[in-house]
């Protein structure tokens, strides 16, 4: 009870900071009636390119949504409020929890607003296969998820918010997100498919194919996670035994 | 960690069993080569309003800390109605207001206060809490247009609805008008009154002695004086005779009774008195020379010296 109470507040915090709503919900919007539009009966490797785009734009939405919780993680750090919450009940699991849901939150909307999107310019898939698409982008923004409390406990307030909009345009960007192949094949391809934006990317592939990712695009989404979380759980020690 | 093992572990009991609303043995804490706490032994009973008095640098901040659980000591234990800190903050029977803490922006103040108060077992009515701080008129303002002394109220606010047994409040008046420090206290004695236990930290002798029922001086990490106000406030006030007086032998004027210190500038001697007026009839008695005589009131400064024998890093500002 306390939890979803807390969240309320979080949820509130989110929706006014303009930011927020912008970067994760507006822009990439506005991108992609601006690219998708004049293209809505091409196709990109293969897939139409308003399925392929619709899924691009909202794993660079939804990748922001998750890892600006990160900024939240630094002001509330630099200003003390961190503190202030540990000298109350609410326990660090919560207020991580509470943190990683808001972001989710913000990216389910993120996600359905690109869907509206994709019908809106002609984007049909079987139910199995909407579901399938918002499944994976939400088991692909787990690595995000971490990273976005790393980066909270790394950097200051200031210089997160260009670092998560620099990683999360180079994430979307390597992933063909934006509708650009950066490699098509070799050792450069390799390097991508590590990249858990690149799966992110793929769910329209995913979705329209049925089945999901194959067994590599699982094991990226799952050791991204593993090697962070150990990172995020030494700086929130570091952070939190200096006084 | 026992709370009845703490309690019977070499500190002073005054009969609290049970483990008191404090208890902290042997506590130690330094900053590399600084020592900041040495050894504080000190037990609080429930319902009893105590301060730490002591210039910055006493180590009032890092007592606190160490309360709260935000700090861990170097050596020693802290136990709070017989649960270590951590335990205590999660039943929700401890709540505190930090020295520094800015509040997070996009929340109105009532919002603010809400949120805190979900945390808690059994909170406040967050309307009540914001009439007692005397915030009704700011609920709807955002949390980041607030001035200095409106956001330590907020913080107050957000202590209090919490509805705790013990209350520890750092430098809780910094940035408070005389009015505002007036309101403040007066809710204080309020939540004091119904028998919760309240820690406060103050280098103002005048806020100990007026709110306090029990002073813990604090001089360079170590516990220098603890008794009732009064007693405190009487041995730290000290009055101050100024005189012209050419020629005379400084250890001649040290060494009269109710004296502490003598001091000369130019002609004119200032002897630092615990007893001013023995002091005055020794002097007129022994130096009939003496003119221009004065006596003045509290320099709560040279009394701290006297007191704690040792220079401070700051002054104790009397108010």
């Amino acid at each position: 009870m306390t939890a979803v109470t807390y969240l309320r507040f979080e949820v509130l915090r989110n929706f006014r900071t303009w930011q927020f709503v912008f970067f994760s919900l507006a822009w990439p919007l506005i991108v992609f009636f601006t690219v998708a539009g004049p293209n809505r009966h091409a196709t990109f490797i293969g897939i139409a390119f308003p399925v392929y785009f619709m899924a691009g734009m909202a794993a660079q939405g939804t990748m922001v949504a998750v890892v600006s919780r990160g900024s939240l993680i630094a002001n509330e750090r630099i200003a003390g409020w961190t503190r202030q919450l540990r000298i109350t009940p609410l326990s660090t699991s919560t207020y991580f929890a509470a943190k990683v849901s808001c972001g989710y939150l913000m990216a389910l909307l993120t996600i359905a607003a690109m869907c509206a999107a994709g019908s809106v310019l002609g984007v049909h898939l079987s139910g199995a296969g909407w579901l399938t698409m918002v499944g994976l982008l939400l088991a692909g923004l787990i690595p995000f998820a971490v990273l976005g409390i790393l980066l909270g406990h790394l950097l200051s307030p200031e210089s997160l918010l260009p670092a998560v909009g620099g990683l999360t345009v180079l994430f979307a960007l390597l992933g063909g997100a934006y509708g650009i192949q950066v490699a098509s094949s070799g050792a450069m391809l390799d390097v991508i498919k590590g990249l858990p934006s690149y799966w992110l990317v793929q769910a329209s592939k995913a979705a329209l194919g049925g089945g999901g990712w194959p067994a590599e695009g699982w094991l990226v989404t799952a050791v991204w996670p593993a090697v962070l979380a150990p990172l995020a759980v030494l700086a929130y020690r570091r952070d939190t035994s200096r006084v | 960690m026992a709370s009845g093992g703490v309690a019977s572990g070499g500190v002073a009991s005054g009969g609290v069993a049970s483990g008191g609303a404090i208890v902290l043995a042997g506590l130690t804490k330094s900053y590399g080569t600084v020592t900041a706490v040495r050894s504080i032994d000190l037990l609080i009973a429930p319902g009893e309003m105590v301060a730490i008095l002591g210039p910055n640098g006493a180590g009032k901040t890092t007592i606190i800390d160490m309360v709260l659980g935000l700090t861990r000591p170097d050596a020693g234990r802290v136990s709070l109605f017989g649960m270590p800190p951590r335990q205590a903050i999660a039943a929700g029977v401890v709540s505190g207001m930090l020295q520094t803490a800015t509040l997070i922006q996009h929340l109105r103040v009532r919002e603010l206060v809400a949120m805190v108060a979900s945390l808690y077992p059994h909170p406040l009515p967050v309307d009540q809490v914001l009439r007692l701080t005397g915030i009704s008129d700011l609920a709807n303002r955002p949390a980041a247009k607030l001035s200095g002394g409106q956001s330590q109220r907020v913080r107050f606010a957000m202590a209090l609805v919490a509805n705790p047994d013990l209350l520890l409040l750092d430098e809780p008046t910094a940035a408070l008008d005389v009015e505002g420090r007036k309101d403040f206290w007066t809710s204080v004695r309020d939540i004091a009154s119904q028998g919760k236990t309240v820690l406060f930290a103050t280098h103002y002798l005048e806020e100990a002695d007026a709110y306090a029922d029990r002073v813990v001086l604090l001089a360079k990490g170590r516990i220098v004086a603890d008794g009732p106000a009064t007693e405190i406030k009487a041995r730290v006030s000290s009055r101050t005779i100024r005189a012209t007086l050419p020629g005379a032998a400084l250890a001649r004027l040290a060494a009269l009774p109710g004296v502490i210190s003598a001091d000369r500038r130019g002609e004119a001697v200032t002897l630092s008195c615990s007893d001013a007026e023995t002091a005055l009839r020794a002097l007129l008695a022994e130096f009939p020379a003496a003119r221009d005589v004065e006596v003045r009131g509290a320099d709560l400064e040279a009394a701290f010296v006297a007191l704690t024998g040792t220079e401070n890093d700051e002054r104790l500002e009397a108010r």
